[in-house]
């Protein structure tokens, strides 16, 4: 099975990007394993945020899929098009990335 | 301890504090909590979120200590287990202050409402194996690691003195005449590198699973903390002690749950092992450790080993692994054990009462890691360790439970020590600590190199297939290899994709430790010609008693130098 991963691209100032990427998939496999495989067979620039990889234990992998907040973790990689965008409340970092740390766990906490 | 953000693209961001501690897992959650009650200043970096990543997160498992709830217990006895488990190599001191401290540091977690499961008005302990009675505590449902996690984050927000920082990924340890004085650090929201000033520093980073293709912590344990460890002066201990978790989940693919789930069904339900013949083989490996005696349950490194061997002997379910059953036990009992896990399941397509899943090994616990004494210092001053990432304490092999409880324990331990260290002493802070990984973050560069993402997921297959449960002369030899081959591949200057958030910067930085790391590993695993407890040759099977000796890895002008040390034996400095 394909699926097709339409991801919202770019930094903060510039304007967003669509870039779509094929990714073979099976069965019950998340999007974050799509977005991990692209990062291979693909471009490894692409950014992203995930630790548990697995769990939804650490909750970093929210972003916007097919316009609304999920973990990308949890929801499934299907056939056809997934859209994949940053969450749209927070502020920009790169890609998919947004500043979502509370504001006194940063480095500048205004930034 | 003041950030000012920079408009001088030359001038890094400084931070000045008493006490540095690096990851916010379990451990160094635990550290910065004991530092700042000590009265030290605290700054408490993770590469990810604060209280996310690691390994503690993840584990929704039990934790163990003599608390006499269920039964009466003694830490002595806790201790005894502990120490067979690790097969003669255990630091005896470390292991001690284990077993002696965790009841204190588990009340102290039930005193702050981490909500132990309780019954008949006492904490529950189950019994797991190992463990000569029931001593472990635990979370319903599955919930101990996120509950610990969650306890810890909130007693860090009413701390005073502790100044958290996420998305910090800390480079290099600096040092000034052989003295830890801080730390440099790559910011990576901005790509910005930031300076630490610290008199004392205490590594937090969990273990070195990440470098195993299936691996059941956070993504970003791929041993960064060993890996700063070594190039600031200090050792390593027991390296090749791995260990993987027998019946990590393997399929159908499951998502939103933690791998290493199933233990806590077979403590309440007992489920079974089956093979590809529907037949439980767990009995026909039980006779070969005195210590399983023939019982039905089989310590983690003897079921990783039945697994295995029925893989190979052509008896493993279809994708590789073996089948765990629980289909001889009504659906209401599972129901009333698991509650809304059962759910959480059944959305994954599981159903417990009607099909088995499938399970195999899978890397989960790092017995080896950073050498230090009795107050968790490091040779090199100002540097300290805690969680999983000081080596020693569990030798050959752990003990069940024992992973959470030596996160309290040594984070508590190390961030207070760290904290009189701090306080007995003034900075030993110079710009220039912090210049040879200034240059090489600034030498960064954008070329054309092989896929370092591939290049991850390549060095922790050949981990997993060369390095793993059971290894042969031939597999280590190739897989030092590689990883030489993988070091020529990355070259020795960084590569970069973008200025800001940059997954290749990053993957650069982490193979550079993670092959420093492997290595580690791999060598120790060569030299030692025998197998006991989670490293297991088989072209060496059986205990050697002459190998009753820990190795100790260091580097020398950036090359590997290993050395042996007769196991600590003896309390009478605890």
């Amino acid at each position: 099975m394909k699926a097709t991963l339409a991801i919202q691209r770019g930094m903060p100032g510039e304007a967003p990007r669509l870039e779509s990427f094929e990714v073979a998939f099976e069965h019950g496999q998340s999007v974050l394993d799509g977005l991990r495989a692209l990062r291979l067979q693909a471009d490894p620039s692409l950014a992203f945020r995930f630790s548990c990889i697995n769990a939804n234990a650490c909750k970093e992998c929210m972003m916007l899929i097919d316009g609304k907040v999920d973990y990308a973790c949890t929801v499934r990689l299907k056939e056809g098009v997934t859209a994949l965008a940053p969450l749209p409340k927070k502020a920009l970092i790169r890609d998919l990335v947004t500043e979502i740390a509370p504001p006194d766990e940063r480095l500048w906490p205004r930034a | 301890m003041t950030a000012v953000a920079n408009n001088d693209a030359v001038a890094p961001t400084h931070i000045e504090t008493d006490v540095l501690v690096i990851g916010a897992g379990g451990a160094g959650m635990y550290a910065a909590l004991e530092a700042a009650q000590a009265g030290a200043s605290v700054v408490l970096a993770d590469r990810s979120l604060i209280g996310r990543g690691g390994a503690t997160v993840m584990a929704q498992m039990t934790v163990a200590a003599a608390l006499g709830e269920q039964t009466p217990d003694h830490w002595e006895y806790h201790l005894s287990d502990t120490l067979a488990a690790g097969r003669g190599l255990c630091d005896v001191r470390l292991a001690a202050l284990l077993c002696e401290d965790g009841p204190r540091r588990l009340r102290e977690m039930d005193d702050w409402k981490v909500g132990w499961a309780r019954e008949d008005g006492h904490i529950k302990q189950a019994q797991a194996p190992g463990h000569d009675r029931p001593r472990c505590a635990y979370v319903d449902f599955l919930s101990t690691g996120p509950a610990v996690s969650r306890t810890l984050r909130s007693q860090l927000n009413s701390a005073n003195g502790i100044r958290r920082i996420g998305d910090l990924m800390i480079v290099d340890i600096a040092l000034r005449d052989g003295e830890a004085c801080g730390a440099t650090a790559l910011h990576l929201t901005t790509g910005q590198a930031v300076t630490l000033a610290a008199k004392a520093v205490v590594i937090a980073t969990g273990g070195l699973t990440g470098l195993y293709r299936r691996n059941s912590a956070s993504s970003n344990m791929g041993g960064d903390g060993y890996a700063l460890a070594l190039r600031a002066g200090a050792e390593l201990i027991d390296m090749e002690f791995v260990q993987f978790f027998p019946i990590g989940h393997l399929a159908p693919r499951l998502v939103g749950m933690d791998p290493i789930m199933w233990d806590p069904f077979r403590y309440k339900l007992g489920g079974k092992l089956l093979n590809a013949e529907m037949r439980e083989f767990e009995q026909d490996y039980a006779t070969r450790d005195t210590r399983s005696d023939g019982r039905y349950v089989l310590t983690r490194d003897l079921a990783t080993y039945a697994i295995t061997r029925e893989v190979e002997a052509g008896r493993g379910s279809p994708a590789g692994g073996a089948y765990l059953s629980f289909q001889h036990l009504p659906e209401a009992d599972i129901r009333s054990a698991f509650g809304p896990v059962v759910d959480r399941l059944a959305a994954n397509g599981i159903d417990l009462a009607k099909h088995p899943v499938e399970v195999a090994p899978i890397a989960h616990y790092h017995m080896g890691g950073v050498r230090t004494d009795t107050t968790l210092q490091t040779r090199v001053p100002g540097l300290y360790v805690s969680g999983e990432a000081v080596g020693g304490a569990n030798g050959a092999n752990r003990l069940s439970g024992n992973a959470i409880t030596e996160a309290l324990v040594f984070g508590a331990h190390a961030g207070r020590n760290a904290a009189q260290r701090a306080l007995q002493s003034s900075s030993l802070w110079q710009p220039q600590a912090a210049d040879p990984t200034l240059d090489l973050l600034r030498s960064a560069q954008k070329r054309d190199v092989p896929n370092l993402a591939a290049v991850v997921a390549e060095l922790k297959a050949l981990m997993a297939d060369l390095v793993g449960p059971f290894r042969t002369e031939p597999k280590l030899r190739s897989a030092i290899q590689a990883i030489e081959r993988l070091k020529t591949d990355i070259g020795e200057v960084p590569v970069s994709s973008a200025a800001t958030f940059d997954p290749v910067l990053v993957d650069w930085l982490d193979l550079r430790n993670m092959l420093l790391v492997a290595q580690s590993v791999t060598v120790p695993a060569l030299a030692r010609t025998e197998s006991r407890g989670a490293h297991q040759r088989e072209d060496y099977p059986g205990l050697d008693e002459n190998w009753g000796v820990n190795q100790i890895v260091a580097l020398s002008n950036g090359k590997i130098e290993l050395s042996r040390s007769a196991p600590v034996t003896g309390r009478a400095a605890a």
